[in-house]
């Protein structure tokens, strides 16, 4: 029998008996930070390619989605911190070898975008002819103009400069769509290396979890979007992107599993928590079977014609999502180096 | 293959210098970089975890008072906002007890002072109409004068000799000369029957000289060590622990005997697992094996011991092969530790231990440890026992105490008399009122002391407790034993008073200051000036001749040279020895205290007072079926029940575990973290539960917790009802019949894992505080 | 200069006064601790081995802590000693998940706390509060570069382990065993 135990100090809170310092927030920004990241990298995607005008729910509302998404991920993020008030101290430096530090950044500079993309679109979103603005006109009335002599006009940007800004934007969207889609490849992928940097927490220190978790916020998204849209068209491409990023995401774990069992000591130990340790049911369960395997099976069905309701392979997707950055955040503060 | 490796550690160490170098300018650079313009912080938000220089900070010296080493250190203290806080403590490098270094729980005694449970204000029992008992909080006069007049009343109705004290720490001193003056000699430490007696009488038996405190092992000198059921480094005698880390270091040979795998036992050379309760046969055998394979100090033993023949025919059978059957142990181990002995000798100490109270035949015990350094010769040699020298202090004149007519000895009439102090348990029994005795006990005062849990048979205590017309307790923490007080006094911790210096023996004859740190806090008062009161209260003002301590202190000083002010800036002073005798000289004659002047391997004292002259092995009883032995030790991190509540001690450790071995818990189906209770074999149910350690370091017939815990009086906020008390469950006492200890390690217990207790009955004698 | 640490376990009582030392010398929280005390059991009784350890931060020389740190609050100062301005720290928690030791905690003002090498000592030429209570000298600290250092010459003779080496973080505390 071997016995290991503390027999005094170290009762720190949040650190003993388990490493318990990232909660819910964590996870929940890491999940929201994925799929605002697959929802911004679609619209960008298909503005690149040229398909704006066929994929409507895509470029027009899903940029709004993800906005909100990361602006809830924010918040979650700042409520987790234990010193907030100097949360700024985030934007007084850069530091490259900090996942954390790349993640400030990339918010800060992928939510202006964002928004911008989100302004451009502003006037289809409210199509000016129909808008009923009602109280929002008075608020909104140092920046918009209400002209009731133009009927196909409801309103517009007061200031000159605003109204130029969006016709330079609307002009050519392609240069902003690259820079979204790089920083949302950036925002999908540093949600990965957030943990992956961690040479400490073995479950987590593994490269593949970088194009793992972009894979599955690219998912979550698609599923989203397959949720949000009302053309079939729209809903049909993105349920074959899915059953795309499934078996993708399918072969990363396979492979990453089997990286582990064939790694060093800790390596194995680790993924034995998986593998018929603590959290085998957790994850199987969740993960496997109710996040990929069934949504992959109910999407191919569908391809082949059988009536399945888009929202049960769409819901199931972003379930998975979110229980396996929630169940990847927790065991990874488990599972320890033994000595 | 070769060169490349050694392109490689070139190639890696050279890159490793450089790539410390880059990094540690990058950072710096940075740093530099971004302070003055992005790195600002608004005031508001600076932090403060500025930590003082040692240099500047001031500090009063102390000695502790946590435990009885008294090891004398400083008291630091820093500026918090404005006012000196007592920041922490630090050991005195001319201390022979510390060598400037405390243990935790010297170090830790801040949270003595800091202790916001502490007792605040003198309490007096009072009675409602409807006859419910309460404390009323009083002021000191009021306090000190129900003490007086009560005494007062002992006294013409019975006689002062009524009157008993059990005293435990520094302010015993000054309530011991008040009772002395009033009339009583009664004085008594549960340290002695409950404790290290036996082992007291057992060398004076021998050596004509006890062992006192601290023990005089030259551990640091040693060749070679023998704890047996001594755990050092759980037990946490500084001055021991420090020498045996030193004894480490010189490579000395380490022996230990304990059915646990303690701490000691795992830096041990040699570990004898023995079975319990049968230590005595093998000291005999290895006396034995040291005398029959010639390996004692054959010059020290021809020269100064008596009785030689005798004890070499009297241990002829207690052969290895004898002992095994007994112990467990292997003859060959057995052969081969009593030869590490006798190849060390005389530079080798089978320690004497301290709490030895165990089986009812520990004076016996103890005399086979004596027997055996005495035939190793490591009495008064170097590596083996040294001579300590302390120094009288003079004190100031007053008038002579009282002739007492009934004294301690009285309680045992006829009984115990090689017994050289007075036995607490004695006088707890001797409160009990019985027709064949015509003087009981009516009042006790208690210092620092914990009766409740340090004497065995609750059951007992608490009937005596009910037979008293005044009990007085005197203590800085509420206690079990501050529940059944009609006065409460509140003492000051030992870091806000001044006390009498230490004086005790050690390799050079020294002196040690405590002086205050801080003011009283709360209610609270020094020892020295709640006697003086009730010594004015009583009359009895000339036996205090002083106005304040610092007039004795100063004059006890100036009578050896040095001066009060010298002392609170120096803290420890050696003096010289007045003999060059920390060890024997080689072929010195020396007088022993006996009556043959020798060494009395055949004691002569004990043959006077009908008992056997030397130790045999006797069985002692060991476990019904279900029934496991309950031992019990130290954590170095607390002092008994003392320190649990400490909020740096308990920090440390805030409970205590049932050690359990894993075949056992398979068998009695327990699991790592179960709570469990206990029940001994007198039906005596633990009050709270504990949880289970299951760890291979104990034997399968026996559980340990530490002692200490368990506490039941739910003014201690932290250790209330955390763990259990294992002195709770002693209640079979086995006694020795040469000195009166009370032997505690003949108690088992049984696992109970459904909640025995009723959920709504007290656990607490509750005495609410108006 | 490299400050580093080597602790004896074979004089190791695990008594705890590095824990306590370090609380009231550093005014460490109560509930909280920089340093503190593990033991390791192997075997079957009677057949026992026991290893008793002070831990604390291994000051490593790869300092991942340092380098998650998204505000620079973590740095390394002269010696290789490892500390956390908290004016800087924002409490992400990315230190603490970087360490492989665990060594590290949110201080209950909200930054992230840990063993200092007690540098405020150091600097006046003192020993760390833990290595200078120990009651059984069983730490020894000093300056690695410096060849007649207390810790250069005693892990030159001693068998040494350091505490999850397979971390890559290259920790700078030894265990003599």
């Amino acid at each position: 029998m071997k016995e290991e135990l503390i027999i005094s100090g170290r009762m720190n809170p949040h650190i003993d008996p388990v490493m318990n310092i990232w909660h819910w927030s964590i996870p929940l920004y890491l999940f929201l930070g994925g799929l605002a990241a697959g929802l911004l990298f679609f619209a960008a995607y298909q503005t690149i390619m040229g398909k704006d005008k066929k994929f409507l729910t895509s470029v027009r509302i899903g940029p709004i989605v993800a906005f909100g998404a990361i602006v809830i991920g924010l918040m979650a993020l700042l409520y987790d911190l234990h010193h907030p008030l100097y949360f700024w101290q985030l934007y007084t430096t850069i530091r490259l070898d900090s996942p954390m530090s790349w993640g400030a950044w990339t918010l800060m500079l992928i939510m202006p975008l964002n928004m911008i993309w989100i302004f451009s679109y502003l006037k289809d979103i409210y199509p000016v002819h129909k808008c009923k603005l009602g109280f929002i006109r008075k608020i909104a009335a140092w920046i918009i103009t209400t002209n009731d002599t133009k009927p196909e006009q409801d309103w517009d940007w007061k200031h000159k400069i605003i109204r130029d800004f969006e016709k330079y934007i609307v002009k050519d969207r392609k240069p902003l769509a690259w820079a979204m889609a790089i920083l949302a490849i950036v925002l999908g992928v540093y949600t990965g290396i957030l943990l992956s940097a961690f040479n400490a927490r073995p479950l987590w220190n593994t490269a593949i979890l970088g194009p793992l978790f972009l894979t599955s916020g690219l998912s979550t998204g698609a599923a989203l979007l397959m949720i949000m849209t009302k053309d079939h068209f729209e809903r049909i491409s993105y349920s074959k992107i899915d059953i795309l990023l499934v078996i993708i995401e399918l072969f990363f774990i396979t492979h990453w599993f089997m990286g582990y069992q064939a790694g060093s000591e800790i390596k194995v130990h680790t993924v034995s928590y998986f593998l018929g340790g603590e959290f085998t049911v957790t994850f199987w369960v969740n993960v496997i079977i109710l996040g990929l395997t069934i949504p992959l099976i109910l999407e191919v069905m569908e391809l082949m014609k059988f009536k399945i309701p888009v929202i049960v392979p769409g819901l199931l997707i972003i379930w998975g999502g979110l229980a396996f950055r929630f169940i990847m955040v927790d065991a990874g503060q488990v599972i320890r180096y033994l000595y | 293959m070769y060169i490349t490796l050694n392109i490689k550690g070139f190639f890696m160490k050279t890159t490793r210098r450089q790539f410390i170098k880059i990094s540690s300018m990058g950072v710096g650079g940075l740093a530099l970089a971004a302070t003055p313009i992005l790195n600002w912080v608004p005031s508001f938000l600076k932090k403060d975890n500025d930590i003082p220089d040692d240099s500047k900070a001031k500090r009063y010296p102390t000695y502790c008072e946590i435990c009885f080493w008294k090891c004398a250190g400083w008291t630091y203290t820093k500026n918090v906002d404005g006012k000196e806080k007592i920041w922490k403590i630090i050991g005195n490098n001319d201390d022979q007890h510390s060598s400037g270094r405390f243990c935790p729980r010297g170090t830790g005694g801040v949270g003595m002072y800091e202790d916001e449970d502490r007792l605040k204000h003198p309490l007096i029992r009072e009675k409602d109409e409807d006859g419910n008992q309460y404390f009323r909080k009083a002021t000191w006069d009021e306090a000190i004068t129900v003490i007086a007049d009560k005494l007062k009343n002992v006294a013409q109705k019975y006689s002062p000799n009524c009157v008993a004290m059990f005293s435990h720490g520094s302010g015993g001193k000054f309530w011991g000369n008040v009772l002395k003056a009033y009339g009583t000699n009664s004085i008594s430490a549960p340290s002695y029957a409950q404790c290290r007696g036996p082992r007291e009488v057992g060398f004076i038996a021998t050596f004509g000289k006890g062992i006192g405190s601290p023990e005089p092992t030259d551990i640091r000198n040693t060749k070679c060590l023998v704890l047996i059921g001594s755990h050092i480094g759980e037990n946490m005698h500084n001055g021991q622990v420090q020498e045996m880390s030193q004894a480490i270091d010189n490579g000395a040979t380490i022996i230990t005997v304990d059915p646990r795998f303690s701490t000691a036992a795992s830096k041990s050379d040699f570990w004898l697992p023995i079975k319990p309760a049968t230590d005595l046969a093998l000291l005999l055998t290895w006396i034995n094996v040291i005398i029959e394979e010639e390996l004692y100090d054959k010059e020290y033993v021809e020269k100064y011991t008596y009785g030689f023949e005798q004890i070499k025919e009297h241990v002829k059978n207690n052969t290895p092969e004898w002992a095994y059957g007994i112990t467990g142990l292997k003859p060959d181990l057995i052969r081969k530790t009593a030869r590490a002995m006798g190849n060390a000798s005389p530079a080798v100490i089978v320690h004497p231990g301290r709490h030895v109270t165990w089986y009812g035949d520990d004076t016996q015990r103890l005399r086979a440890v004596a027997i055996l350094n005495a035939i190793l010769g490591s009495w008064g040699r170097r590596g083996g026992f040294y001579q300590p020298e302390g120094i009288k202090l003079k004190s100031m004149p007053h008038p002579a105490y009282p002739k007492i007519s009934h004294t301690w000895r009285d309680a045992t009439p006829g009984k115990f008399k090689l017994a050289d102090l007075a036995l607490a348990s004695g006088i707890c029994d001797a409160t009990i009122p019985s027709p064949d005795r015509d003087c009981s006990y009516k009042a006790w005062i208690i210092n620092g002391t914990n009766l409740i849990t340090t004497l065995p048979d609750r059951k007992n205590t608490i009937a005596a407790l009910q037979n008293l017309e005044l009990v007085v307790v005197i203590d800085t923490m509420p206690a079990e034993i501050t529940g059944y007080a009609d006065v409460v006094l509140p003492e000051c911790t030992y870091l806000e008073r001044y006390d009498m210096l230490r004086t005790s023996k050690h390799r050079e004859p020294s002196i040690a200051l405590r002086m205050p740190a801080a003011k009283p806090k709360y209610d609270s008062k020094p020892g020295w000036e709640m006697a003086k009161m009730l010594a004015e209260k009583l009359g009895l003002g000339a036996y205090v001749p002083y106005n304040d301590i610092t007039e004795l202190l100063d004059w006890q000083l100036k009578q050896i040279g040095s001066s009060l002010d010298e002392m609170q800036k120096i803290g420890v002073k050696k003096i010289d020895r007045e003999y060059n005798d920390l060890y024997f000289l080689n072929g010195e004659e020396h007088e022993f205290s006996t009556n043959t002047g020798k060494i009395e391997l055949y004691s002569t004292a004990l043959v006077e007072e009908g008992f056997d002259a030397m130790p045999k092995y006797t069985a002692h009883p060991e476990p019904q079926p279900g029934f496991y032995r309950l031992n019990y030790g130290r954590a170095p991190m607390h002092t008994f029940g003392r320190t649990v509540n400490n909020p740096h001690l308990n920090d440390l450790m805030d409970e205590n575990v049932l050690w359990v071995n894993p075949k056992i818990a398979q068998l009695e189906d327990l699991s790592a973290g179960q709570e469990v209770w206990l029940k001994n074999q007198d039906d005596v149910i633990s009050s709270f539960p504990i949880k289970v350690r299951i760890t291979e370091r104990i034997r399968q017939d026996m559980v340990y917790m530490v002692h200490g815990f368990g506490r039941q009086d739910d003014r201690l906020s932290r250790s209330y009802g955390k763990g259990a008390s294992d002195s709770e469950l002693i209640t079979h006492i086995m006694h020795d019949k040469i000195m009166g200890g009370t032997g505690m390690r003949g108690n088992f217990v049984k696992f109970i894992t459904e909640n025995p207790h009723p959920s709504d009955k007290p656990l607490t004698r509750k005495v609410n505080i108006i | 200069m490299r400050y580093a640490m080597a602790i004896d376990t074979k004089k190791c009582v695990g008594c705890s006064d590095c824990v306590v030392a370090c609380q009231t010398e550093n005014n460490i929280p109560i509930g909280y601790s920089r340093d503190w005390i593990t033991e390791t059991v192997e075997g079957t009784y009677p057949g026992l081995h026991l290893q008793i350890r002070s831990e604390r931060c291994n000051h490593c020389e790869d300092t991942p802590c340092v380098r998650t740190c998204p505000t620079g609050a973590s740095h390394v100062i002269e010696g290789g000693i490892v500390k956390v301005t908290p004016e800087e720290c924002i409490g992400c928690g990315s230190c603490i998940e970087a360490c492989p030791y665990d060594a590290r905690y949110v201080h209950p003002e909200g930054w992230v706390d840990k063993c200092t090498f007690c540098d405020h000592r150091i600097n006046n030429g003192q020993d760390p509060a833990c290595v200078s209570v120990c009651p059984t000298t069983c730490m020894y600290f000093g300056d690695l570069d410096d060849p007649n250092s207390e810790v250069s010459r005693i892990t030159a003779v001693r068998r040494i382990k350091v505490l999850a080496a397979e971390a890559g973080t290259k920790p700078q505390i030894f265990y003599l065993v």
